[in-house]
């Protein structure tokens, strides 16, 4: 099959996904990508963002929150810190997160924490995102 | 001869070590199970990002960063990974001396990050030390310490405070070899990453970095690091489980063997005893009669 390639989602505790797919979607730092078959050879590091598989005829979706892709050719590796399917999340708890990283934005503090609030918000969102 | 009741005594007491000694290796044995599942199942994350890193290395030869280069003086840190429980024979001490065998680690410049109890108290009684402890980490690895500890040993790097680093834990080879190992994390070492097949290399070569090379590293390293230490926690709560239920089990055997023994003594005591009775009978009823 010449539109296919292989990918393979490979988090610290297990192998997360492996299969032939059509197109993945993904969020990288410098913005969200589709990788189809026969793409240049590319390595970029993730931001957190919904990961989307094009499998024959059906679509999967994850959580991927960092790490990096690896692009070639054939063959797609994502090494992802954190990656979750959508029946894995927590929602209450992504719920939870969401306010309290807004609480903090609203109160409007400078520095280190306005950063980890804005990242937390941005997990929390995408993890919510996922819930249908 | 010990009397009989000696022997019965100690022979009670060395049963009731054979059991705890059975029973702790039962626990091992489990234990061991689960945390070889665990290590087995995050290998191929730490293979696939050693692949990268080195492929990445092996083509900017001449790339200028600062988790490449040596840093300035400093002390040189090492992450003693042992156990927070004893009782698992000579797995503990092999990292302690493995660190204090070697040269270029004197306690005089070394700075240890403890995780485990057993190897921090050991370390510090040879005089080293101890810049922190992770002792809590090794009851339950997960991904999140590795990664903590990184950013920690990351900053001192930055500040100049230490100048290397070294992983010292215990490789799990099968269920009965445990090979302790001390591995320098950084500066990360470009000669150590060299084998690979053409194609693989020919496909790397074409290799695009997004947004460059240089910030990806600043990325990559950081993890490659964490996933180090997060295999060699889980290889080395593996290990230990494994050396405990070896030791357990030699503990064991020689229960059983010295109750053998004891059993043997404890028997000819007794014969020795009647006979000594029956001879004292009959001497009694020969000067009556």
């Amino acid at each position: 099959m010449a539109d296919m390639m292989k990918l393979t989602v490979i988090t610290p505790e297990k192998q997360f996904y492996e299969g032939e797919v059509s197109m993945v979607e993904l969020v990288t730092t410098e913005g969200a990508i589709g990788v189809y078959p026969n793409h240049i050879p590319l390595t970029a590091v993730v931001s957190p963002g919904v990961l989307t598989i094009h499998e024959a005829g059906e679509k999967k979706q994850a959580s991927l929150i960092s790490g990096f892709v690896t692009i070639l050719p054939d063959a797609v590796t994502i090494m992802a810190e954190v990656a979750e399917w959508p029946d894995e999340i927590d929602f209450n708890r992504a719920e939870e997160a969401r306010v309290r990283a807004e609480r903090r934005l609203a109160a409007n503090e400078t520095g280190l924490d306005t950063l980890r609030a804005e990242l937390a918000l941005k997990r929390a969102l995408v993890r919510l995102g996922l819930k249908h | 001869m010990a009397s009989m009741r000696d022997i019965k005594r100690r022979r009670a007491s060395i049963q009731s070590t054979g059991q705890i000694t059975k029973a702790m290796k039962l626990v091992s044995t489990v234990k061991l199970q689960k945390s070889r599942t665990k290590a087995e199942s995050s290998k191929p994350y730490f293979n696939q990002m050693y692949a990268t890193i080195s492929a990445m290395l092996e083509r900017s030869g001449n790339m200028e960063h600062k988790y490449l280069s040596a840093g300035a003086e400093g002390k040189k840190a090492v992450i003693a990974i042992t156990s927070n429980r004893g009782l698992a024979g000579g797995y503990n001490n092999n990292i302690v001396k493995l660190i204090m065998g070697n040269p270029g680690l004197a306690a005089a410049d070394t700075k240890i990050y403890a995780i485990g109890r057993k190897g921090r108290d050991g370390l510090a009684r040879k005089g080293y030390e101890i810049a922190a402890d992770y002792s809590e980490v090794i009851n339950e690895p997960l991904y999140q310490d590795a990664a903590d500890l990184t950013v920690e040993l990351l900053d001192a790097f930055g500040r100049g405070e230490i100048s290397e680093i070294y992983l010292a834990y215990t490789f799990f080879k099968n269920t009965v070899v445990h090979i302790p190992k001390l591995v320098k994390l950084l500066p990360f070492e470009r000669e150590a990453a060299q084998d690979k097949t053409d194609e693989e290399t020919k496909a790397r070569a074409l290799m695009n970095y997004e947004p460059n090379a240089e910030e990806v590293l600043d990325m990559i390293i950081p993890k490659y690091m964490s996933s180090l230490i997060y295999g060699a926690l889980l290889e080395a709560v593996a290990s230990e489980n494994g050396a405990r239920m070896n030791a357990m089990d030699s503990a064991t055997n020689n229960a059983e063997e010295m109750l053998g023994k004891l059993e043997i003594q404890y028997n000819r005591a007794r014969q020795g005893s009647i006979t000594q009775e029956l001879t004292e009978i009959i001497a009694g009823a020969n000067a009556i009669s």
